[in-house]
């Protein structure tokens, strides 16, 4: 090759390469190309697609070179406009010899680039591309560049480069072999795999062995990344299905409109962006913050509303709640649709939720980890106000006897709206969350409303703890048949398995014990 | 034996349906084909098939009041069977078409061609044949529910837990069906249908006689359902939804007088289904979805569960109420329909038929209440 292997001393300076140009002869071009592409100027690399683009110019009696960009001429040098162009511009004349002089150093050019993402991908090119011919450019690069992420993919490159070429000695492709591994994705197992059969057995072996130790990490980490977006998609199933554990689960209440209480408080998120948009964009930031009580208080008194209208009148009567929650699931719906349209709303991401995060191999949304967080804080809130406060106290004394909480003097009926009125505050959290994942649209609601009943009924009915476990399986199981049945042939392999599970134990995971149960 | 045992069903209410039914059911098509188009009598063919997808809805609604009224089973799967029936009417109405299709296959179905199908898919195999097809109409349909209902009543699934079970049957089948790979045309289903033995389905002498059929459908399904309930099974039933446990106790094996009853409810479901599909044109998997076996379970508490009749009242004044919504006020419709649910639920919980015969055993002075009038249902 022309280029490469020592960077001239007066590195910068590409005025004899811009003379060479003006002397019209295909041999001066590709000599001067490989000027250009050692020299390291920052605007080589703009002269070298000027020629391959046809619009560097150059005027023999002027020794001028310029580009023509449109109407305008510039200096090829500098980039400064020229005012009166000398007349006897023609274009630089190209041909095959000048193309692969050109090809060779626009690869070099990116490798060598003032810009490091560009460094990279040009790094990643020769990675796949294997070209011989670059294996000079590399060493060059490799000695000048600063960013160790990058020298590490330019030294993988270049063992790429050494493991595929006949002539490098026995001992270097091994070691090339190594290094390849380091990479260590699907790229570098098919480089591995896909060595010529002349290839020496020693290499063979080397290159066989680093594929497999790639595979079996990748599939390790292919694992995990299943068991954190299960785990993702089990908190989002949480999430949704937390308030039913409450008003379903603890009071025996079949909320058909449960989603719809989540649908609403998705769009009292959409209420609070819009108010924060047009009055105080500064608060952006806090729009969920502020978002969570009004959703709480939104859903929490629609839900008191719909207890004391009408479950109160069909305690006992758990079908007929079905359908008038569902009436009321309805209502809602069309109220939404009136008041907001049926178009998907846009509700934004907080600054703080949006982004990714890289572990190891994986790559985690903010949001998603945020979602995760979220779902466990509410899970356990809740937890502490069944368990530990005086009016959880009085939910589980008046859904365990109903008699003898009232005799001991618990207004059974205030406390029956509130529990429900808890559950339904709690959909309304759970909105605002998957306002952030999903559209929010009047059909919100409907999307979650069986996948929650599976999740509460599969865990165990009146038992919390029995949903979390419920919905982080429900999840990871989902995620761990997706990538071997299809995202929706896993939907209903584990819609099946649930159906056959109740069949099994008709009360779900964790049943409550004891005789109560079967009235 | 038979005859006698139909024959014990027929209390006066249920003749006076029947011969009602029946005279609609020669009275309309006459009136459509007879009746010059002119006349004030001339019955419009739209309105003939419209009143025929309401007799098919009529006959689900009572498939569905035979289990929820009578043995306590709320499914809310119903529209599964319904729908599953319509899918085995549309294979076979597929079939028909024969090289009339896009493609002109001779053997494949238009959809299969498109998505490069070589041969049929062994399912598909028999449907070419109306007899066959017919039979599937019951089998699958009545196969399913055997599964389903006798694995779940075996475990004593009751209450609300088979209820949401039945609805995640329904959403599975849904899901299912909107797969390409199912081979039941996925998102779009079936349709284009050419014609059914041998008769143009878009002919008006054939909407006649589909709607002939479907009430003759009604007609026997509420027969026969009457036949049930009256007989010594039906009480078993009764007794079933009432206490459970109770009757369990006394020896009666509960499972399997559920599983039939559910058997021959969602066998009904399917001929409704099967009858649906040629009068609307078209079946495809939004059939499957929750929401419309909700809304068949509307029906039957808006007629009145438990009465046989009530549910195809029922069918018909909600259906023909959506149509009168849909025209005139869209936006109202489903308010309407979420208030009927809220409302009957609360104050009709007898339905219309139900609350009517009250009315009328108190104006007889009877008994001032009468204790079997009040069933409670099983939980």
């Amino acid at each position: 090759m022309l280029f490469g292997a020592v960077l001239p001393a007066a590195a910068q300076d590409i005025s004899a390469a811009l003379v060479k140009l003006t002397a019209d002869g295909y041999a001066d071009t590709a000599e001067a190309i490989g000027d250009l592409a050692t020299s390291g100027h920052p605007r080589a690399a703009v002269i070298v697609q000027a020629i391959a683009d046809k619009t560097l110019e150059f005027d023999a009696a002027t020794k001028t070179v310029a580009i023509r960009d449109g109407g305008k001429v510039v200096d090829a040098a500098t980039g400064d406009a020229i005012a009166a162009p000398p007349a006897g511009l023609s274009p630089v004349r190209v041909n095959n010899r000048v193309r692969s002089a050109i090809s060779a150093a626009m690869g070099a050019l990116t490798l060598m680039s003032p810009d490091p993402a560009k460094r990279r991908d040009a790094a990643d090119a020769v990675f796949k591309s294997r070209d011989q011919g670059a294996l000079a450019t590399l060493d060059a690069a490799i000695a000048k560049e600063k960013d160790g992420a990058i020298r590490e993919a330019l030294r993988v490159a270049r063992a790429a480069v050494i493991l595929t070429k006949a002539d490098a000695s026995e001992t270097d492709r091994v070691e090339a072999a190594s290094i390849v591994r380091e990479r260590g994705d699907q790229d570098a197992v098919s480089l591995l795999r896909s060595l010529p059969s002349d290839t020496p057995k020693r290499v063979q072996d080397a290159a066989q062995t680093a594929a497999k130790a790639i595979e079996t990490t990748l599939a390790l980490w292919g694992g995990v990344q299943n068991a954190l977006y299960g785990l993702s998609l089990g908190s989002v199933l949480l999430l949704a299905a937390i308030g039913l554990a409450i008003t379903f689960g603890v009071m025996g209440i079949i909320n058909m409109a449960h989603g719809e209480l989540v649908m609403l408080g998705a769009y009292t998120t959409f209420v609070v962006q819009e108010v924060i948009r047009s009055h105080a964009p500064a608060l952006f930031d806090w729009s969920l913050a502020l978002a969570l009580p009004l959703a709480f208080l939104v859903s929490g008194l629609v839900g008191v509303l719909i207890e004391r209208t009408v479950i109160r009148w069909l305690y006992g009567r758990p079908l007929e709640t079905l359908l008038a929650t569902w009436g009321i699931s309805l209502i809602l719906q069309q109220a939404v649709r009136t008041l907001f349209g049926a178009n998907n709303r846009e509700v934004g991401a907080p600054s703080w939720m949006s982004g990714s995060l890289d572990l190891g191999a994986l790559t985690l949304t903010t949001g998603r980890m945020w979602i995760m967080v979220f779902a466990l804080i509410v899970f356990l809130g809740l937890m502490l106000i069944l368990k530990k406060t005086a009016a959880g106290l009085q939910m589980r004394a008046v859904t365990q006897n109903r008699a003898m909480a009232s005799a001991m003097g618990i207004k059974t009926p205030w406390v029956d709206a509130l529990t429900f009125g808890l559950g339904c505050g709690i959909a309304g959290i759970a909105g605002v969350a998957l306002s952030q994942i999903d559209n929010v649209s009047p059909n919100l609601g409907q999307g979650y409303i069986i996948d929650s009943f599976m999740v509460v009924v599969f865990g165990g009915v009146g038992n919390l703890w029995g949903t979390l476990v419920g919905a982080l399986t429900l999840g990871v199981v989902n995620k761990f048949l997706e990538p071997v049945a299809g995202a929706v042939l896993g939907k209903i392999l584990v819609l099946v398995f649930i159906i056959l599970f109740i069949q099994k134990r008709p009360r779900g995971l964790f049943a409550l014990k004891g005789r109560a149960v079967e009235a | 034996m038979i005859t006698h045992f139909l024959l014990k069903g027929l209390d006066r209410r249920v003749v006076v349906a029947l011969l009602l039914i029946l005279a609609v059911a020669v009275l309309v098509p006459v009136l459509n084909l007879v009746v010059p188009e002119g006349s004030p009598f001339h019955v419009p063919t739209y309105l003939v098939t419209l009143f025929g997808k309401y007799a098919t809805y009529a006959a689900l609604a009572l498939a569905l009041d035979l289990v929820w009224g009578f043995c306590g089973i709320l499914s809310l799967g119903h529209g599964a069977f319904f729908a599953l029936g319509g899918y085995a009417m549309g294979m076979y109405l597929m079939r028909q078409i024969g090289t009339r299709g896009v493609y002109g296959d001779p053997i494949l179905p238009d959809f299969m061609v498109f998505l490069n199908w070589k041969s049929l898919p062994w399912y598909w195999h028999g449907f070419d044949h109306f007899a066959f097809a017919a039979l599937m109409v019951v089998l699958v349909p009545g196969l399913l529910a055997l599964v389903f209902g006798g694995l779940a009543f075996r475990s004593r699934v009751t209450g609300v837990y088979l209820s949401i079970i039945t609805q995640a049957m329904t959403y599975a089948l849904l899901l299912a069906f909107f797969r390409n790979d199912m081979g039941f045309g996925g998102n779009n289903g079936l349709t284009d249908f050419k014609d059914i033995v041998g008769f143009n389905v878009q002919a008006d002498g054939t909407r006649a006689a589909l709607f002939a059929l479907s009430c003759l459908t009604v007609a026997a399904g509420l027969l026969f359902s009457a036949a049930i309930v009256h007989s010594k099974l039906g009480k078993v039933l009764v007794a079933i939804r009432d206490a459970e446990s109770r009757t369990r106790f006394i020896g009666y094996r509960v499972a399997t007088y559920k599983t039939f009853v559910f058997v021959v409810s969602a066998m009904l479901a399917g001929v409704a289904g099967a009858l649906y599909v040629p009068q609307v044109g078209i079946i495809n998997p939004g059939e499957f979805s929750p929401a419309n076996s909700i809304e068949a379970v509307i029906w039957v508490a808006v007629g009145g569960r438990g009465t046989l009749i009530g549910p195809i009242v029922g069918a018909l004044a909600v259906n023909w109420g959506k149509t009168w919504f849909t025209g005139v006020l869209p936006e109202l419709w489903l308010f309407a329909l979420g208030l009927l649910f809220v409302l009957v639920t609360l104050f009709l919980p007898k339905g219309i038929v139900g609350t009517i015969s009250d009315l009328f055993a108190r104006r007889r002075a009877a008994p001032p209440v009468d204790p079997t009038a009040q069933p409670q249902p099983a939980e």
